[in-house]
C-alpha cells in the first residue's frame, strides 16, 4: 500500500466527481471569460471603441482569467463544505497517508482543471475575436507549461482560501479577494501598459495573476511587449510555494481538533 | 503486543474560542462568572479540559465500551485514537503503534464510525464505499463486490445508485457501517453506532458486530443504552468529565452496583435539605442530592416511596417526579456520577 496509489485513488475520486459536474464546471469558469471576449474582444473593436490590436493583449489575459477562476474555485468551493458542519472530507483524511498529502492532492486537482479552463478558454476566444496580430502557437509546450504554473499557483491560493473562511464568506471572498484580484491583474491590459501609472505598475506586482498573464503572454504572443517570462515563471513559483505553505498549514490547523 | 489499545496519563484540553468571545462581551462588569447549571466540565483559562489523565487498555480481539454522559469525553477518546484529535500531553496506542507518530499506519488498521454521519456527498453510496476502499488500496472489483455485499448485509442495496443526500438519517449511518468495515479493519470504532437506527437494524448491527468479534476484530463502541453494552461488551469502561471511573466486565460492574432499588424522587426545588430525613427513612442505605433530584437507594424496592415523600414535605419540598431503578449497570452509572445516560 503506497501513498502513490492513495494519491491516485483521491485524484480518481476528484475526476470522478468533476465529470459529473462538468457542466457547472464550465458555467462557473469559462462564463466570465467567455463574456468578457465577446464585449472587449468582439463588440467594441467592431465599435472602433478600441484598437484593433487590443484582441492581442486581450487574449493571454483572458486564459489566465479563465485557469485563474478555474483552478481557485475547484479547490476553495468543494473544500469549504468539505471543512463545513458535515465535514465530508473525514472519509479522505481517513486514508493511512499524511494528511498534507490530502490537501497536495486537491491542488493537483486544481491545478489540472485548471488547464482544463485554459484549453476550453482558447479556441473559443480564437474564434470569437478572430484573427490575433502576433498570436503564435508553435509555443504550445511553453504555453502548457505556463498554464500548469499559473494554476498552480491559483489552486493553491484556492486551498489557503478554502482553509481560511467558512461557508457564509464565500459571496464577501469573491467580492473582496477575487474581483479586484481580476480587475487589477494585467490581464485586461498589458503591465507594461501601466508605465503611465507608476503607483500602479508596482503596486499590482503583489497580484499573482500579473505574472501569470504576463507569462501567458511571453508564451502565446512572444513579439508584442511582456514581462520577461522567467521574471514572471520565478514569481510564479515563489508564489506557489508560499501559498502552499500557508494552505498546508491551514489545512492541518482545520483537519485535526 | 496483545494490547490493541492503550492510553496512558491521556489528556485533552481544547481551547476554546467560543469561550473569549463570551467573556470579551461580559468583561465590562467584573462580577463573579455566571454560574452554569449543571456544567458537566471543567474549564480552564486555557480552554476545555475534555480528557484528564485517561488510563486505557484494550485487548487484541475484545468487545470494550465505553459509556459515559453527553461530554464525559467519549469522542473526544475515540478522536485521539483514530488519530484525528492530537492529545495536549500523555500517550496511546493503537494496534502497537503510537497514534501521535505513525497516524498513516494506525488508519491502516483502523475503521471508524463516526457520531455524525459523514458520507462524501458528491458520490453515490455504492462510490463512497469503492473509494473509500480505493484509499486503502484495495483493487476496484473486488472493493466493489465488498461493497455490495456490505450493502446487502445493511440493507441499503436499493440505495446503491442514490446520492446520498437522497438517504435517510438511519440509512446513513448504515453507509458510515459499511464504510468503517470495506477495508477490513483490524480495530473497529464505533462511536454511538445505534444511535438513530431502528429497532431491526440496530439488532442487525449488533449481529455484525458479533460476527466481527468472533473473527477475532477488536471493537471498541460507546454507547447510550445500557442494554446494548450490557449485551454486547466484554468490559465496559465508565467515563466521566474525561475520567475513568470503573473499568471492568458487565457482570462484575453489575456486583459493584450499589444494594438496593434506586429510588429518584424529583422536587420542586434543591433536594439538598431533603437528604437527612431521607437516610432516616427504613430501608434506604444511601440519599444523596443531585440538584432537584433525590437518590436514595431502598434495600425495599418501592415501599420506601411514601416515607420518602413525607421526608421531602417535612423539609417543604413538594414531589413532582419519581423514578425506580433496580440495581443495574444504569444504577451503577447513576451513583457514579449523578447522571443518567439518556
Ligand atoms: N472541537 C472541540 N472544541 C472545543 N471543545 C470541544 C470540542 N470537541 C469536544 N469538546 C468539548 O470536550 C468535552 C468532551 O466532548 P466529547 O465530544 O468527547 O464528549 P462525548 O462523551 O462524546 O459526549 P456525547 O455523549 O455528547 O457525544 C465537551 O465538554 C465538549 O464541549
Ligand atoms: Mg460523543
Amino acid at each position: 500500500m503506497s501513498p502513490a496509489s492513495v494519491f491516485w485513488a483521491l485524484l480518481r475520486r476528484d475526476a470522478r466527481v468533476a465529470r459529473r459536474e462538468l457542466p457547472s464546471f464550465l458555467v462557473r469558469t469559462i462564463m466570465q471569460p467567455v463574456l468578457f471576449i465577446i464585449v472587449f474582444g468582439y463588440l467594441l473593436p467592431r465599435m472602433g471603441f478600441v484598437q484593433a490590436g487590443y484582441t492581442s493583449a486581450l487574449l493571454p489575459g483572458i486564459i489566465a482569467v479563465s485557469l485563474t477562476l478555474s483552478s481557485v474555485q475547484s479547490v476553495a468551493l468543494p473544500m469549504v463544505q468539505d471543512f463545513g458542519f458535515t465535514r465530508e472530507i473525514e472519509d479522505r483524511l481517513l486514508a493511512p497517508i499524511p494528511i498534507r498529502l490530502v490537501a497536495i492532492e486537491k491542488v493537483v486537482s486544481g491545478a489540472l482543471q485548471g488547464v482544463l479552463a485554459a484549453c476550453v478558454v482558447l479556441p473559443i476566444a480564437r474564434l470569437i475575436m478572430g484573427p490575433i496580430a502576433g498570436l503564435h502557437l508553435p509555443n504550445a509546450a511553453l504555453a502548457l507549461g505556463v498554464t500548469l504554473l499559473g494554476s498552480t499557483v491559483f489552486a493553491s491560493l484556492g486551498l489557503v482560501i478554502g482553509t481560511a473562511i467558512s461557508a457564509t464568506q464565500i459571496g464577501l471572498m469573491f467580492s473582496i479577494i477575487v474581483a479586484p484580484m481580476l480587475m487589477f491583474g494585467c490581464a485586461y491590459y498589458p503591465w507594461r501598459g501601466l508605465d503611465a501609472v507608476p503607483a500602479f505598475k508596482y503596486g499590482v506586482l503583489i497580484n499573482p495573476l500579473v505574472y501569470v498573464a504576463e507569462a501567458m503572454r511571453g508564451a502565446l504572443t512572444p513579439s508584442l511587449p511582456h514581462m520577461p517570462l522567467w521574471v514572471a515563471c520565478a514569481a510564479m513559483v515563489a508564489m506557489s510555494a508560499l501559498f502552499l505553505a500557508i494552505g498546508l498549514r491551514g489545512f492541518v490547523r482545520r483537519s485535526m481538533s | 503486543m496483545s494490547d490493541a489499545i492503550f492510553t496512558e496519563n491521556l489528556r485533552k484540553v481544547y481551547a476554546a474560542p467560543s469561550m473569549r468571545r463570551f467573556r470579551g462581551l461580559s468583561s465590562r462588569g467584573s462580577g463573579p462568572p455566571p454560574i452554569v447549571p449543571f456544567a458537566p466540565v471543567r474549564t480552564t483559562d486555557k480552554g476545555v479540559v475534555a480528557l484528564d489523565t485517561l488510563d486505557l487498555r484494550v485487548r487484541e480481539g475484545e468487545f470494550f465500551g465505553l459509556l459515559g454522559p453527553n461530554g464525559a469525553g467519549k469522542t473526544t477518546t475515540i478522536g485521539i485514537l483514530t488519530t484525528r484529535v492530537t492529545p495536549t500531553s500523555g500517550r496511546a496506542m493503537v494496534a502497537g503503534l503510537d497514534v501521535t507518530a505513525a497516524p498513516d499506519r494506525v488508519r491502516q488498521r483502523i475503521g471508524v464510525v463516526p457520531q455524525r454521519p459523514n458520507p462524501d456527498r458528491s458520490l453515490s453510496t455504492l462510490e463512497n464505499l469503492v473509494f473509500h476502499a480505493a484509499y486503502f488500496g484495495i483493487p476496484l472489483d473486488r472493493a466493489e463486490q465488498h461493497a455490495v455485499d456490505l450493502l446487502k448485509r445493511l440493507d441499503i442495496t436499493d440505495k446503491a445508485d442514490a446520492r446520498v443526500d437522497a438517504l435517510s438519517g438511519g440509512q446513513q449511518q448504515r453507509l458510515m457501517i459499511a464504510r468503517a468495515l470495506i477495508h477490513e479493519p483490524q480495530v473497529i470504532f464505533l462511536d454511538e453506532p445505534t444511535v438513530g437506527l431502528d429497532p431491526q437494524a440496530r439488532h442487525d448491527l449488533w449481529e455484525i458486530l458479533r460476527d466481527l468479534h468472533a473473527h477475532g476484530r477488536t471493537i471498541v463502541m460507546t454507547t447510550h443504552y445500557m442494554e446494548e453494552a450490557d449485551q454486547l461488551c466484554e468490559r465496559i469502561a465508565i467515563v466521566d468529565r474525561g475520567r475513568l471511573l470503573a473499568c471492568d466486565t458487565p457482570e462484575r460492574l453489575k456486583a459493584s452496583a450499589p444494594g438496593g432499588t434506586l429510588v429518584e424522587v424529583t422536587l420542586d426545588g434543591e433536594a439538598e435539605a431533603a437528604v437527612t430525613p431521607a437516610l432516616a427513612v427504613a430501608g434506604v442505605t444511601r440519599a444523596e442530592a443531585h440538584g432537584t433530584g433525590l437518590h436514595a437507594y431502598s434495600e425495599r424496592g418501592g415501599e420506601a416511596i411514601p416515607a420518602l415523600i413525607t421526608a421531602a414535605q417535612s423539609v417543604g419540598r413538594v414531589v413532582t417526579n419519581i423514578h425506580l431503578t433496580r440495581p443495574s449497570l444504569e444504577s451503577l452509572f447513576i451513583s457514579m456520577t449523578g447522571r443518567k445516560l439518556d
